[in-house]
């Protein structure tokens, strides 16, 4: 459990981020999404102090983070950024074993866990082992930080918009990698990003910022349908409230018995999904299939009344 | 920036005052004079031979700006594209050749005088000037010159309107590394018989006497010093006002 | 062009090292004098000796100009400035004894114009396709010391030893070696203390931007100062330390020698040695960086596992600005006294007497050349990242 407790962090007397308060269960993916200059960078670089706040504490698992001298403290933290920030000397066996390396595990364990992790990210170690980084595609660059900020299996991962370079076929990639890696793992991840679709898609709590102060800190479905303030439900945007909540379901809930006509959807789909694929086809229902296997419809009438319902429960 | 404000009047009196009433330093400098010799250097006034040392850059430079630029915009062209990298071969050995070896060099070729001295500023004054202009040229912000194309300027007027305005701060940097080495350059002159500052210098080396070494020494120092101040200062404020 | 080939198929740069090199081999190849003071009389190349001896060295010059024109064959233009080079030296080899025969006791040979034009050509076309090859730093290393080795032999042979500057060696050669000695003594000597010094300066200033702010500006004020009269200014500087420090003489110090001239060289060498040293540290990417913090590494560790390694290459390129421009400076410790090359440079400026002008001037621009081209294959070597890195 990470305990943030009033921290704040002043730039001339100027709050960057105001006694800010949350409490970040183990295991869940949690989102600080804000605009730019809304202090989310500074609360996330807090937590492994490569900021000091100027005020207020962070708890792991109890422990003050205050207690621990920064640079130990950060070796026990996954940390990856936009741009993914690899040694561009080292190979990136190298980048990936950079931290086990600073923590003085035997190169044999070092390289275990390289080959472990590159597998892990779908990336053959026979072939990307001893790459250098200029030698990849944005997209491998990316899954290599990630890669390098989990190799000495962190109790937490703080991400600052680790997919902001890329472009949106592989961010969409990399966000549902992410998600597979975190519940295979079970690891605890605070990321920041400036986009709120992504925040709902990877999120199992969002931290809304805005001047330095957290406005809201929620469940996605709760930011959507119970934005705290103005400013919360502009960063939803009124139009897309109803798809993005949508998005939030998966079709196994609403699957029916009976048959329908067309393509098929499977099971993990979305309700956003379902109902794109009804308007776009003309209709009235979508076929389900679980692992090739036809398990019922879903009905646009359906999609409607659990959407009014969820909009206002 | 605030040491400079009160800095440069101080040290541009200090000049002006060591090269036009030299005798008021008598009685800093006769510490330094050998034994009953001299204390001002007075066979040929310091004023004459400022002049006669910055007339020397000046004609070595302007010309050397208008070759090397005149050079670097044909090599930058598409018909001038072939000679491009025997240019910066020749820009990279020719920079290796000693300042001195090329005054020493141009003697056997030319006599003594200020001819060989002309010569030696002159191709050594090239060589960081066209380097620079190259880099310039070949380095300009592309969607800025698609820009140009797009708006339908022509060659010409691309090159006049655009791409030397946008080169001219880093041209400026060559022009300046190159007006330093040539006042150095010039100094040395004085060896091969042209008549620049370093003559004061050589008759102190000359004579063991301290105090011209020191007053021709300080005179140069505080010339090259100034010149490259002013120079920096007029290549801050390009750089300001093209937002380079 | 002609009928086989169009202009296209010929190097651009290639056709003007033809029209030079045609050019040069009109002018004076060679000069002879009845003595080391007197101006000699031009002898262009076809008149040096027989036509049976002349012929072999005048066609290797021109097959070499001409296979220099083929634009798509790198390795045959650099086996043409080969074969150029070599028909130089046989024209100078074959010239030299045939001239001398009974020119008179003090009669004097040296190269003159054309063959300096030529040799100039050669090198360039030379480098212009090594330009093309574009070969990795060990094949340059290969190339480079082929070229010594090459040069040594020659010298070696003795074939040369009746030229007008290797008559003037002869007479010289424990000074020639002491000078040799104490160039080398000045240059790097006060690059390693410049290293020394500016170094740790350079780490210093990496980490701490108001140092930075102070020692730049007034390093490169110190640049600024012209040579001669940075190396007057040491006169009386060091001659006050050599007379009221105890046992300063004793070591050497004092006015005017070899300790002004190295103290004026280690002025010189500190802006490029701090300069490189920080721009070299700050040149990693900053994403790098911020991620080698994130990850708990220690300044100390960055600096070593990140910030160095990375910017070993700008810091290497510092140095060889400091060997090269050390190697040309040095020459004016011979003004006073300190010894070097220049010694015979400024001799013979006094004596009028080009050869042992040659003798001081020569060696230096050599010197500077080869440090310059070590110094680029040390630089490549320690490159180690590929060049793709976004």
């Amino acid at each position: 459990m990470i305990e943030i407790d009033k921290i704040t962090r002043l730039y001339n007397g100027v709050p960057a981020v105001d006694a800010v308060t949350m409490t970040i269960e183990t295991g869940t993916v949690t989102v600080i999404v804000g605009t730019s200059g809304s202090g989310k960078t500074t609360l996330l670089r807090m937590i492994n102090r490569l900021e000091e706040p100027s005020s207020g504490e962070v708890r792991i698992n109890g422990e003050s983070t205050l207690t621990i001298k920064p640079h130990i403290l950060r070796r026990r933290i996954g940390y990856a950024i936009q741009g993914h920030g690899l040694f561009p000397h080292h190979t990136v066996a190298r980048n990936i074993g950079a931290v086990p390396e600073l923590l003085n595990w035997s190169a044999d364990k070092i390289s275990a866990r390289v080959d472990e992790l590159l597998t892990l990210f779908s990336m053959e170690p026979e072939t990307f082992r001893n790459r250098y980084p200029g030698e990849l595609s944005g997209g491998q660059q990316q899954r290599v930080g990630v890669a390098r900020a989990l190799a000495s299996r962190p109790d937490l991962l703080l991400m600052d918009e680790p997919f902001g370079a890329l472009d949106p076929v592989i961010r969409t990639r990399a966000q549902d990698d992410l998600r597979r890696i975190q519940k295979q793992l079970g690891s605890t991840i605070i990321l920041v990003t400036h986009d709120m679709e992504e925040a709902i898609r990877l999120a199992d709590r969002v931290a809304v910022m805005d001047s330095g102060q957290l406005v809201q800190h929620g469940t996605p479905a709760e930011i959507i349908t119970r934005p705290a303030t103005e400013f919360v439900a502009d960063m939803v945007g009124r139009v897309e409230r109803p798809l993005r909540l949508l998005s939030l379901v998966p079709v196994s809930e609403l699957v029916e018995e009976g048959v329908a006509e067309g393509e098929a959807l499977p099971v993990e789909a979305s309700l956003r999904d379902a109902l794109s694929a009804c308007l776009w086809t003309g209709r009235a229902a979508v076929p389900v299939e679980q692992d090739g296997v036809l398990v019922g419809r879903v009905t646009f009438e359906a999609i409607r009344a659990r959407a009014r319902a969820r909009a206002h429960p | 920036m605030r040491i400079g404000t009160f800095l440069r009047p101080a040290l541009t009196l200090l000049l002006l005052a060591l090269v036009l009433r030299p005798v008021w330093f008598t009685p800093l400098f006769a510490p330094f004079a050998s034994a009953g010799g001299p204390v001002i250097y007075e066979r040929a006034s310091l004023l004459s031979l400022s002049i006669s040392h910055l007339g020397l850059v000046a004609a070595a430079s302007a010309a050397a700006t208008l070759v090397a630029v005149t050079l670097a915009i044909l090599v930058t062209r598409p018909a001038g594209a072939a000679f491009l990298p025997l240019s910066r071969t020749i820009t990279n050995m020719g920079q290796t050749f000693p300042p001195v070896a090329v005054l020493a060099l141009a003697v056997p070729a030319l006599g003594f005088g200020a001819g060989p001295t002309l010569v030696a500023l002159f191709l050594y004054g090239l060589l960081p000037i066209f380097e620079n202009a190259i880099v310039a040229l070949s380095t300009l912000p592309p969607a800025t010159m698609e820009a140009a194309r797009g708006i339908g300027l022509n060659r010409w007027q691309q090159l006049v309107r655009v791409e030397l305005p946008l080169a001219l701060p880093v041209t400026l940097t060559g022009i300046r590394l190159s007006v330093v080495i040539a006042l150095g350059t010039a100094t040395l002159g004085s060896t091969v018989a042209a008549r620049t500052l370093g003559e004061v210098i050589i008759a102190g080396l000359l004579t063991n006497n301290t105090a011209f070494v020191l007053q021709g020494g300080l005179i140069v120092g505080l010339f090259a010093v100034l010149i490259y101040d002013a120079l920096v200062q007029l290549e801050t404020r390009l750089v300001r006002r093209t937002g380079g | 062009m002609n009928a086989k080939g169009s202009a296209g198929a010929l190097s651009a740069p290639g056709i003007l090292f033809a029209v030079l090199g045609l050019a040069a081999m009109l002018a004076p190849f060679m000069t002879l004098a009845a003595n080391r003071i007197v101006a000699g009389d031009a002898i262009v190349a076809w008149r040096l000796a027989e036509p049976g001896v002349t012929l072999p060295g005048l066609l290797s010059l021109a097959a070499g100009l001409a296979l220099g024109l083929l634009a798509a064959w790198p390795r045959i233009r650099m086996a043409g400035a080969a074969l150029g080079l070599a028909g130089l030296f046989w024209l100078l080899m074959a010239g030299t004894p045939n001239l001398l025969a009974g020119a008179g006791e003090y009669a004097r040979v040296s190269p003159a114009a054309g063959f300096w034009c030529l040799l100039a050509v050669f090198i360039l076309l030379m480098s212009d396709a090594l330009g093309n090859l574009a070969p990795g730093p060990l094949a340059r290393a290969a190339l480079l010391i082929a070229a010594l080795a090459a040069l040594t032999l020659v010298l070696w042979s003795g074939a040369l030893s009746d030229l007008s500057i290797m008559q003037e060696y002869a007479g010289r050669k424990p000074a020639f070696i002491d000078a040799f000695v104490r160039h080398l003594g000045l240059a790097f000597g006060s690059l390693a203390i410049a290293g020394v010094i500016g170094f740790p300066l350079g780490i210093l200033c990496h980490s701490r931007a108001q140092l930075r702010g102070a020692i730049l500006p007034v390093l490169s004020f110190l640049q600024t100062i012209p040579s001669l009269a940075m190396f007057g200014l040491m006169i009386p500087i060091l001659g006050w330390v050599g007379e009221t420090v105890p046992g300063a003489q004793s070591i050497g110090i004092a006015g005017i020698g070899f300790a002004p001239a190295f103290l004026a060289l280690v002025f010189y060498s500190l802006l490029p040695v701090v300069g490189n040293t920080v721009a070299g540290l700050s040149a990693a990417p900053p994403a790098a960086i911020e991620a080698a913090r994130g990850m708990g590494m220690t300044q100390r560790q960055r600096l070593l596992r990140v910030e160095l390694p990375l910017g070993l290459p700008v810091i290497l390129t510092g140095v060889r600005i400091v060997l090269v421009q050390n190697i040309g400076l040095a020459v004016i410790a011979g003004l006073i006294g300190g010894g070097g090359f220049g010694t015979f440079v400024f001799q013979g400026l006094n004596q009028t007497a080009t050869d042992l002008i040659l003798l001081g001037a020569l060696p230096t621009v050599m010197l500077a050349l080869v440090a310059a081209i070590a110094m680029d294959i040390l630089v490549d070597l320690v490159r180690t990242t590929p060049e793709a890195t976004a």
